[in-house]
């Protein structure tokens, strides 16, 4: 049983909890990731470790309620119980002095590029951030971003806070006046797939972090295969941060759609059941 | 011998027609009655054939002879003197070519049904009252056991036993490898497997579950964190897949995949949450028991046609002769001397059919099974909603990758000695599937009862030292 010491509500459907659960924290790693098993009838479903605090032994994350395991996940509260928590699982973010690196969240995605950025900054990197969201309300973590980089930019698709445009648009201006090293983005597929297209004819090594469906997390049941080139990797063991000029993001996206129908279905009949999300047993 | 007692009993099964359409175990098991006839067939032999083919030497007269005496707790007292988890072996043992294949009754008739009467036994000690167990002496050795599938059970049972302090390190949220997530319910109850790992608990060993050793910890760490010896019992679990062009897409599985949603995660049960996506016509490419396996959870998933495709014949289906004589009456329909060599989808990224390729069958090869050859031009397109791919396994790399000093082969299994288990590292000891690729569940078992006995000697000379 692993407790819940705090929750935010980081806005539109994002959670932010924290976990007790020291000896994942002891070993997390910026771009680790753990599996949850809500409870004895829930699915396990992959989180990125956020952030995590050793001392405290608690780990971070944050989550878009954007289904059923995940809507069930955002009713518990501070002092609840997650059944299980399993990690911290993948390979971790090859962090070292490459000079100057970007670092791009979309979305729920600035989540998970925080703690890339946060230890390429001690690695000594020069650290550009630019984080996205659709309005001012969906962006989070902005503070944070800020401290761990030299120069953050901010885009909305309604200009309600930053440049307004997406988060390749102000990447072609950085990509201008900047000689980069190396790139991390991470969000929705569709970002990451026009981020590793702004970038292939510069031959900046942009690195993506994929999120297919799992299931153990251990490269045992092969659920989470992905393209990489020619080769087809698990992106559990063998990622989740691939070389996004490689991948195939148009599999992958049709991957992660293989059971929107049955998770419609089984919103749908749990909220005529219940009335709500985790409200009932099941 | 009177002609009546050339036949075994038979086992009294669940009907085909409903069966094929529900998760409850298939073979219903002995009465008293009837385990006391079949019982009562075995000759006693002084010299019993039998106990040599059995991996673990069980005592098969010895037990036999206490269920023709009624005498049901020295039945179990025998059994269990050399198998921990006797309702799993009499369930999934493939005793036609182990301990039966030996009796002597094969010879003129039927060999006696060993694997039942082991079954009917530890189903009769699971309806008793738990017995508690304490070890005769506490030797303040601490061994860490990495797995908790039949190898690593076993040999932390057996080290308990012995009066040492075991904890088992299970990277999934629930212990029984294989038994657990792999074998279906119908075949084998998870409740059976809960009960044998309860049993195992009562001896004092600890289960820590959601640990994978290579990422919450390693192997080194245990070993520097004050774990005397450790025991590597990780298993085949890393799915083989054809590398043909759209293996990848939506509604290909592998057959660990498809299992594990089935039977760890209950994909089956509408209470549970975990989804698993089947069509109407279901192709399963193997014939082995994990092809079998899948093709008949298909059928229970409500699949309307479920086949079991393989590139060579009948004769060289690596099955169990009972798994595949189930699969056919429940409906299961067999495409022999074909192989998919591409897989076509929808615009969705949705499997809509294969292309087969037909063989034929040529000379025996190194294995004396007669090798397949592509008939050159002989294609057929077939349409499928669904493919389990159960073409075999390897071995996990977590765990080999994360220890220094260990001796891997070719193919990354771990080396380990056949007797003890013993690896390239003091200390740390190995067996079942890791170190033999995927096999069985008694010969896992067999090397963990090795490997305990190994590391109480080792590390008894670790208190003389
Ligand atoms: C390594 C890894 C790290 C992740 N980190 C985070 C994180 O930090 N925060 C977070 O919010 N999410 C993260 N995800 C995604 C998260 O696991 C899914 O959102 C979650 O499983 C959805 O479950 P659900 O039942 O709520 O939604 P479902 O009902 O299963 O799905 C709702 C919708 O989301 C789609 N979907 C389902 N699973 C995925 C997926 N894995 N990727 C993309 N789309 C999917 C479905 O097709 C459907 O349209 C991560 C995934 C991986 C593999
Ligand atoms: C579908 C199927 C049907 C089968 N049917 C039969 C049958 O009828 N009869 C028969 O005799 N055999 C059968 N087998 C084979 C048999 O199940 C295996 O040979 C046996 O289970 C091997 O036991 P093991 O202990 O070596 O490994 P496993 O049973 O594979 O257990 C290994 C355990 O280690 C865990 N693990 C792996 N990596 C780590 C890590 N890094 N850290 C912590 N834990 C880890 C796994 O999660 C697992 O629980 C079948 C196999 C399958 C897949
Ligand atoms: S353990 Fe298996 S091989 Fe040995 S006697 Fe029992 S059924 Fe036969
Ligand atoms: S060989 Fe057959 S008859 Fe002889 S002891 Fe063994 S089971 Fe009985
Ligand atoms: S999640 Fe099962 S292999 Fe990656």
């Amino acid at each position: 049983m692993y407790k819940i010491t705090e929750k935010k509500n980081l806005g539109n459907q994002i959670i932010q909890i924290d976990v007790h659960a020291p000896s994942i924290a002891s070993k997390a790693l910026a771009g680790q990731f753990i599996i949850v098993r809500q409870d004895e009838f829930a699915e396990r479903i992959p989180l990125t470790i956020a952030d995590y605090n050793r001392e405290k032994g608690t780990i971070t994350l944050v989550f878009q309620a954007v289904g059923f395991s995940t809507q069930a996940l955002m009713t518990l509260s501070e002092g609840n119980t997650i059944l299980d928590v399993v990690g911290p699982l993948g390979m971790p973010t090859e962090i070292e002095q490459y000079g100057t690196v970007v670092c791009i969240g979309g979305g729920v995605g600035i989540a998970p590029v925080y703690p890339i950025a946060k230890a390429l900054k001690a690695a000594g990197n020069r650290v550009i951030a630019i984080i996205g969201a659709r309005n001012e309300e969906l962006l989070f973590l902005e503070k944070e971003m800020a401290s761990v980089s030299d120069v953050c930019y901010i885009a909305t698709d309604d200009g309600s806070v930053g440049v307004k445009g997406f988060v390749t648009d102000l990447l072609q201006e950085v990509i201008q006046k900047e000689s980069i090293d190396h790139l991390w983005a991470i969000g929705p597929m569709v970002m990451m797939k026009a981020v590793s297209e702004t970038t292939r004819p510069f031959n900046i090594k942009t690195t993506v972090s994929l999120n297919p469906i799992m299931v153990d997390g251990t490269g045992m049941c092969g659920g989470c295969r992905v393209q990489i080139g020619t080769d087809t990797k698990f992106a559990c063991v063998d990622g989740p941060e691939f070389d996004g000029h490689l991948v195939d993001f148009d599999l992958a996206m049709r991957r992660a759609a293989v059971y929107k129908e049955d998770e419609k279905k089984a919103v749908e009949q749990h909220e005529c059941k219940c009335g709500g999300a985790g409200l009932c047993q099941h | 011998m009177s002609a009546l007692k050339r036949t075994r009993m038979a086992m009294p099964v669940q009907d085909p027609e409903r069966r094929r359409s529900n998760f409850s175990e298939v073979a219903l098991g002995y009465t008293a009655e009837m385990a006391k006839e079949e019982a009562s067939r075995c000759l006693d032999c002084k010299n019993p054939k039998c106990v040599s083919g059995c991996p673990v030497g069980v005592d098969i007269p010895g037990f036999i002879k206490a269920i023709v005496a009624d005498d049901m707790s020295s039945a179990i007292e025998v059994l269990m003197r050399k198998n921990n988890l006797p309702a799993i072996c009499g369930r999934v043992c493939p005793q036609e070519s182990q301990c039966e294949a030996q009796c002597i009754l094969g010879i003129k008739g039927e060999p006696v049904a060993i694997g039942r009467l082991e079954r009917y036994t530890a189903d009769w000690n699971l309806k008793q009252p738990a017995k508690t167990w304490t070890a005769e002496t506490v030797s303040h050795k601490r061994v860490a056991v990495v797995g908790a599938g039949p190898a690593g059970l076993t040999a932390a049972a057996d080290l308990a036993k012995r009066g040492h302090d075991v904890t088992v390190f299970e990277a999934l949220h629930a212990p029984g490898g294989v038994l657990m997530y792999g074998i279906p319910e119908f075949r084998l109850p998870k409740a059976i497997v809960q009960k044998e790992i309860d049993m195992i608990k009562s001896l004092g060993v600890k289960i820590e579950v959601n640990a994978v050793i290579g990422k919450s910890s390693s192997v080194d760490e245990l070993l520097d964190d004050g774990f005397d010896a450790v025991f590597i019992g990780t298993g085949a679990g890393l799915p083989n897949f054809m590398g043909i062009d759209g293996e990848n897409l939506n509604g290909i599985y592998a057959a660990n995949e498809f299992l594990t949603r089935t039977n760890l995660m209950k994909a089956y049960d509408v209470n549970y949450h975990t989804p698993i996506k089947i069509g109407k016509r279901v192709a399963v490419i193997g014939a082995g028991n994990v092809a079998m396996d899948a093709a008949r959870t298909a059928l229970r998933l409500g699949a309307e046609e479920s086949y079991i495709v393989y590139r060579r014949s009948e004769a060289e289906m690596p099955a169990r002769h009972e798994e595949i004589e189930h699969a056919a009456e429940e409906g299961v329909k067999f495409l022999l001397l074909n192989s998919p060599i591409a897989y076509e989808g929808d615009a969705a990224g949705n499997l809509n059919q294969m292309i087969l390729q037909r063989y034929e069958l040529g000379e025996a090869d190194a294995s004396g099974r007669r090798k397949p050859i592509a008939i050159h031009g002989d294609t057929v397109t077939m349409p499928i909603d669904t493919v389990v791919v159960a073409i075999g396994q390897g071995p996990n790399p977590l765990v080999p990758q994360s220890t220094s000093g260990l001796d891997l082969t070719p193919k990354g299994n771990i080396v380990a000695d056949e007797n003890t288990g013993q690896t390239s590292r003091p200390g740390v000891f190995a067996g079942g599937d890791i170190v033999t690729g995927a096999a069985t569940v008694i010969l896992a078992m067999g090397a963990g009862k090795k490997s305990a006995e190994a590391i109480d000697a080792f590390l008894s000379n670790l208190s003389s030292l």
